[in-house]
C-alpha cells in the first residue's frame, strides 16, 4: 500500500493570464487529520476544485501537475467521479433538503430500492424505494457520529449544530470513503459542538479515513491537526507536522509577507486629535454573507483606520449598515449627532460618503457619462449643481467640477461625457472617489478601494485618500481584504471576527498577531476593542 | 448531544393562514349556493357532474408542481395535442372507446414532443416557470392555428366531415356525437346509482381496515372506530334529507348517477401521483423542486427531472382534455378556442384547494376542483338573485379564477420573503431584546 492516500503534485492552475496556484503540492496519509491553512485567495478552494473535478477547472482549461491516489495517477473529470472514486465533502453551506427526512437526505440520489414490473420495464427510475433499509443504513452512518436522533426526522427543524453531523454521516455512509474534505465546518458551530465534531473527526481519522480540514481557526488546528499544509498567495508555504510548530509560527506563516507589497504613501506630520468622529455601539447588520453582529468601534477625527478580516466575517457590513444599505439595529454617532439607521439619505446628509466595495452594482451608473456620476449624489441630496426655479442642472459648474476631478484623480478618459462603464476598474473607481468627494464629506468609508484594478492603479487610489485625509482631514474608514495595503496606509487596523471587531492593532505589529487576529484565537495580543 | 425536543407544530392559527384561500371558498360556496336558491340535488348532480369533467386535468399539474416548477399553464399544449388527436380520430372514424384510445394514442407522444421542448425551454427561465408556461401556452396558440386552419385540409388531407365546407382548414365546431361515436364513450360504459357507489366503497374500506387489521396486527380500538365512523356515514346517508340530495327520491328529483369507468381512471390517476413519489424518479422530483442546487451536488441531472415532469404532465392534460370532451354535456368543442382556458381554469381549481407555488397533493386537487366549480355553477343565478343580472355572474367567473392566482403568486412571493429573513439575522429580535434592556 502507497504511503499517501492522496497526491496533489506540482499543481499549477492559471485563469487567464492570473496564476492561482503555483507548483503546489499536498500529499495526504491515511488516517490522518491534515489542515489546510491559508487567508482568502490563497488558492485553497481552487485546490479543492481540482481534487473534485469542477466543471469551472476543466472549462478554464484545465491544470498542470498530477493527482494520485493510493499510488496511481487518477484523472477526476466531474464530482461524481471524485465521488465514486472515494472522495467527499462536507460543505460549509449545509447540502441538505429541509423538506426531507434525515433518512432522505442521507441517501439522497443513492436510495435502495427494489425492482417490480414496472422498473423491469422502463428502467431504474421506476423502482420503489426501501425506506427501511434507508433507514437502517442511516442509523448507523448517524451512530457513527455519535448524535443519537430519529432518522425520520424532517431536517428542516433541526438545529443548526445538527446538520454539520448528518452532512458527515450522509459522507460516512457513502462506501468507499478515503478522503474527506471539511470545509470550515466549525464556522456555524457553537464551541460544545465544535469540540463534539473534533472528537467524530478524530474517530473517522482512526478508522483509516483522511481528513483534509480546511478552516481559519488555528486552534482548532493545533487540537485536531496531525499534518499541516499552507498555502499563501497560491504558492506553497510549508508542509509541517503539528508538533514541530505553534499557533503563533503558523499565524505568522499565513499571513508572512514582511515589507513585501508594502506601498509607500506620504506620512503623517499631524497628530491625530482625541476626538471621536464615528462612534458604533451594538450594532447589527443583515447584510447576506457579512453580517455583523454586534460591532462596537470608535473612530478618532482625522485618523485613516482599517477594517481588515477574512471574508464572510463581517467586515463589509459595517459601512453598508451605518451608510443604511442594508437593515441594521444599533447606535451610531457622528461627531456627537446620532445617525438615523436604514435610511441613506439621511446617512449622506449627516456628511457621510461612501465607495462601495460593489462599483459596477451600487458604485456607478454604467451608462452615464462621466460628470453626471460624479454630481449625481450630490445632485440629489444637498441640491448642488442645480439653478434657478425650476432646479434644472446647471450643466457648466458640472463640467468645471467633473473636468477638475479628472484633473486632480488623474481619470484617464476621452472627455467628461464618456460612460462610465467603458473605463477601466482602476479609472471607475476614481470616478467613485471623486462622486463621494462632490460631497464634501467630512467622513468618509472606503470599501475594498483596490478590489480588481491593477497594481499602478492601486497606488495612485491609495495616495489619493491619504492625500485627502492629510490635506482636507476626511476621516477616513479603509475596509479591505489586502492586509498590507491598509497596513501601508492605515493609523490603526481593527481586525473584524464574526462580526465583531476582536482586536485592533497598530500596522507595524507582526504578522504573527496578524494571522492569530484574523483567525479569532484568544492568544491574539493587541488593544482589546 | 442532548436529545430533540418534539416539538408540536400543529397550531389552528398557521392551519387558517395557511388554506386561508380554501377557507375562504368554502365560506362563498355555502353564500352562493344559498343565494343562488338552486335545488341541492340540482347543485349535487352539476357538481359530480364537473368533478368527474375536470378532475383529471387538474390531477395533471401535480408532478410539476412538486418538482419546483410552479402551475404549469403549458397543459393547455397537451390539450391541443389532445385536440388534434380527436381531429384525426373523427377524421378517420374510428368510434366508441377504440376511438378514445387512439385519440389517447396519437396524443402520447405528441405531448410527450411537445413537454420535451417545453421542459427545456422552461430549464431556460427558472424561476419564472409559471409566467413562463402561461405565455408558452399564447405561442403555441398561434402555432395550433396554423395548423388547423391551414396544414390541416391542405397538405394534409381530411375528410369532408371536418373541414369547411367549400373552403380549407378545419371545421369551428368538431361534434362527437351521434355517428362520430366518441361522445359519452368512457362516461357511458357503465352507470351506477351514488347511493350504490357510496356502499361499495364503504364497504372497500371496510374490507381493506379488517385485512391490514389482521397483516399488520393494528390496533383493535383503531379498527373499531374506523368501522363505527363507516357505519354512521352509511347511516346518515339515509337521512331523508341528505339522502334526497343524491337520489331525488322524496321530492321527486333526480338520481344522481355516477359514471364508474371514469372514476376509476380518476382514481388510478390518484394512486400514479402517489405511487411515483415513492419510487427513484418521485425523489428526484422532490429533490429537485426543493432545492435546485442540492440535489445538483447529490448528482441528480435537474434538468432531465424537470423535463421529465413536465412530459408526464403534458401528457396527462392530453388526456384530461379528452375525457373533458367525451364527457357527458359536452360533445362539441369549439376547435379554436376550447384549449384556451383549460390552464387557467385548472390552476386556479387547483390554488384553490389549498396547493401553492410549491406544494400539492391530490386531495388537494379534487378538494379544489369540487369548490371552484360550485362557484361555477352558482354564480349566474347567485348573481341574477342579487342584483338581477346574470352577466354579473360570468363577470365573476373571470375574475375570480385570474384572482386566485394572482393571489397564490403574491402569498408564494410573501412567504418567499419571510423565509430568506428567517436565514439571515433576525434584527426585529434584537430591537426587541433592546428595548427591554432600556425598560
Amino acid at each position: 500500500m502507497a504511503e499517501y492516500v492522496l497526491e496533489m503534485n506540482g499543481i499549477t492552475k492559471e485563469y487567464g493570464q492570473n496564476a492561482v496556484l503555483k507548483d503546489v503540492t499536498l500529499r495526504v496519509r491515511p488516517g490522518e487529520i491534515h489542515a489546510l491553512l491559508g487567508e482568502n485567495g490563497a488558492g485553497k478552494s481552487t485546490l479543492m476544485n481540482i481534487l473534485f473535478g469542477m466543471p469551472v477547472i476543466h472549462s478554464t482549461g484545465g491544470f498542470k501537475g498530477q493527482v494520485v491516489m493510493d499510488g496511481a495517477n487518477v484523472k477526476i473529470t466531474s464530482p461524481m467521479d471524485a465521488m465514486s472514486k472515494g472522495i467527499g465533502m462536507v460543505h460549509q453551506e449545509f447540502m441538505l433538503i429541509p423538506g426531507f427526512s434525515i433518512t432522505e437526505n442521507i441517501k439522497l440520489n443513492r436510495e435502495i430500492s427494489k425492482s417490480w414490473l414496472a422498473s423491469k420495464m422502463l428502467g431504474r427510475e421506476m423502482e420503489v424505494l426501501d425506506q427501511n433499509k434507508m433507514a437502517a443504513d442511516a442509523k448507523k452512518a448517524l451512530s457513527s457520529v455519535s448524535i443519537g436522533i430519529d432518522e425520520y426526522s424532517l431536517v428542516g427543524g433541526l438545529p443548526v449544530g445538527y446538520m454539520q453531523f448528518i452532512e458527515i454521516a450522509r459522507e460516512i455512509d457513502k462506501a468507499n470513503m478515503k478522503v474527506m474534505v471539511f470545509d470550515e465546518p466549525t464556522a456555524v458551530l457553537t464551541e460544545s459542538e465544535a469540540q463534539q465534531l473534533i472528537g467524530v473527526m478524530k474517530s473517522i481519522a482512526e478508522s483509516g479515513i483522511a481528513i483534509i480540514f480546511i478552516t481559519h481557526r488555528l486552534d482548532e488546528v493545533m487540537q485536531a491537526a496531525d499534518r499541516i499544509t499552507i498555502l499563501r498567495d497560491g504558492k506553497l508555504v510549508t508542509s509541517v507536522d503539528k508538533s514541530q510548530t505553534t499557533a503563533e509560527k503558523l499565524a505568522a506563516l499565513m499571513i508572512g509577507r514582511g515589507e513585501e507589497g508594502m506601498m509607500r504613501v506620504k506620512a503623517r506630520e499631524n497628530e491625530i486629535s482625541d476626538e471621536i468622529a464615528l462612534k458604533v455601539r451594538n450594532l447589527w447588520v443583515d447584510m447576506p454573507g457579512e453580517a455583523v453582529r454586534g460591532i462596537n468601534l470608535d473612530v478618532r477625527k482625522g485618523e485613516i483606520i482599517g477594517i481588515g478580516g477574512l471574508a464572510g466575517q463581517g467586515k463589509i457590513g459595517l459601512p453598508n449598515g451605518v451608510m443604511g444599505l442594508y437593515p441594521a439595529v444599533g447606535e451610531a454617532e457622528l461627531f456627537g449627532q446620532p445617525i438615523k439607521l436604514n435610511d441613506p439619505a439621511s446617512a449622506l446628509r449627516a456628511g457621510m460618503a461612501m465607495v462601495s466595495e460593489d462599483r459596477r452594482g451600487v458604485g456607478l451608473l454604467l451608462d452615464q457619462s462621466i460628470e453626471e456620476n460624479i454630481v449625481f449624489n450630490a445632485m440629489q441630496v444637498h441640491g448642488d449643481y442645480l439653478n434657478g426655479f425650476l432646479r434644472l442642472k446647471n450643466g457648466r459648474a458640472i463640467r468645471k467640477y467633473a473636468e477638475k476631478m479628472i484633473k486632480e484623480l488623474d481619470i484617464r478618459c476621452t472627455s467628461p461625457l464618456q460612460p462610465t462603464g467603458t473605463l477601466s476598474g482602476g479609472n471607475q473607481q476614481k470616478v467613485c472617489v471623486a462622486r463621494a468627494l462632490a460631497l464634501n464629506p467630512k467622513f468618509m468609508f472606503v470599501s475594498e478601494p483596490t478590489r480588481g484594478i491593477d497594481i499602478g492603479a492601486k497606488q495612485l487610489v491609495l495616495d489619493t485618500l491619504v492625500k485627502l485625509n492629510r490635506e482636507q482631514g476626511i476621516t477616513i474608514v479603509m475596509v479591505s481584504s489586502e492586509l498590507q495595503e491598509l497596513r501601508s496606509v492605515c493609523d490603526r487596523i481593527a481586525i473584524v471576527v464574526e462580526g465583531k471587531v476582536s482586536c485592533i492593532l497598530k500596522p507595524d505589529s507582526s504578522d504573527a498577531s496578524f494571522g492569530l487576529a484574523m483567525s479569532g484565537s484568544k492568544l491574539s495580543g493587541g488593544e482589546q476593542a | 448531544m442532548n436529545k430533540l425536543k418534539k416539538e408540536n407544530s400543529f397550531s389552528i392559527s398557521e392551519h387558517l393562514k395557511k388554506y386561508a384561500v380554501t377557507y375562504m371558498f368554502i365560506a362563498m360556496s355555502v353564500f352562493f349556493i344559498v343565494v343562488s336558491g338552486l335545488d341541492m340535488n340540482y347543485v349535487a348532480s352539476q357538481l359530480l357532474l364537473r368533478l368527474n369533467r375536470n378532475a383529471f386535468i387538474v390531477l395533471a399539474l401535480i408532478i410539476p408542481i412538486i418538482a419546483g416548477m410552479g402551475i404549469n399553464f403549458a397543459i393547455t399544449i397537451g390539450a391541443m395535442a389532445a385536440q388534434i388527436g380527436l381531429l384525426l380520430t373523427i377524421n378517420w372514424k374510428v368510434t366508441g372507446v377504440p376511438g378514445i384510445l387512439l385519440a389517447a394514442a396519437i396524443t402520447l407522444p405528441l405531448a410527450s414532443f411537445f413537454g420535451f421542448i417545453i421542459g427545456k425551454l422552461l430549464n431556460k427561465m427558472k424561476g419564472q416557470e409559471t409566467i413562463g408556461s402561461m405565455i408558452l401556452g399564447y405561442f403555441a396558440n398561434g402555432a395550433y392555428q396554423l395548423l388547423f386552419l391551414f396544414i390541416f385540409g391542405n397538405i394534409i388531407p381530411l375528410n369532408d366531415n371536418v373541414t369547411i365546407v367549400g373552403a380549407t382548414g378545419v371545421q369551428n365546431t368538431l361534434n362527437l356525437t351521434g355517428d362520430v361515436g366518441l361522445y359519452m364513450a368512457v362516461d357511458g360504459i357503465w352507470h351506477l346509482s351514488f347511493e350504490i357507489t357510496l356502499y361499495i366503497i364503504l364497504a372497500l374500506i371496510a374490507v381493506y381496515m379488517l385485512v391490514r387489521y389482521f397483516i399488520k396486527k393494528g390496533s383493535t380500538i383503531k379498527l373499531a372506530c374506523g368501522i363505527l365512523a363507516l357505519a354512521v356515514v352509511g347511516g346518515v346517508f339515509q337521512i331523508p334529507v341528505i339522502n334526497d340530495v343524491f337520489t331525488g327520491r322524496y321530492s321527486g328529483g333526480r338520481e344522481i348517477n355516477i359514471p364508474v369507468i371514469t372514476w376509476a381512471v380518476v382514481g388510478i390517476l390518484c394512486l400514479f401521483n402517489a405511487f411515483i413519489m415513492k419510487t427513484r424518479l418521485g425523489q428526484k422530483f422532490r429533490a429537485v423542486g426543493q432545492n435546485r442546487v442540492v440535489a445538483n451536488a447529490a448528482g441528480i441531472d435537474v434538468n432531465r427531472t424537470r423535463i421529465i415532469a413536465i412530459m408526464i404532465s403534458t401528457v396527462l392534460a392530453g388526456w384530461g382534455q379528452i375525457m373533458f370532451m367525451q364527457s357527458d354535456g359536452i360533445g362539441t368543442f369549439q376547435t379554436y378556442a376550447a384549449h384556451e382556458q383549460v390552464g387557467l381554469y385548472a390552476g386556479a381549481a387547483i390554488l384553490v384547494g389549498g396547493a401553492s407555488i410549491d406544494r400539492a397533493t391530490n386531495f388537494q386537487a379534487l378538494i379544489g376542483t369540487f369548490l371552484f366549480h360550485s362557484l361555477f355553477i352558482t354564480a349566474q343565478s347567485a348573481a341574477s338573485n342579487l342584483f338581477g343580472d346574470s352577466a354579473v355572474g360570468e363577470y365573476f367567473r373571470a375574475f375570480l379564477s385570474y384572482g386566485v392566482i394572482a393571489v397564490a403568486l403574491v402569498i408564494y412571493a410573501w412567504r418567499g420573503a419571510q423565509q430568506s429573513k428567517r436565514g439571515g439575522l433576525n434584527l426585529e429580535a434584537i430591537r426587541g431584546e433592546k428595548a427591554m434592556k432600556k425598560l
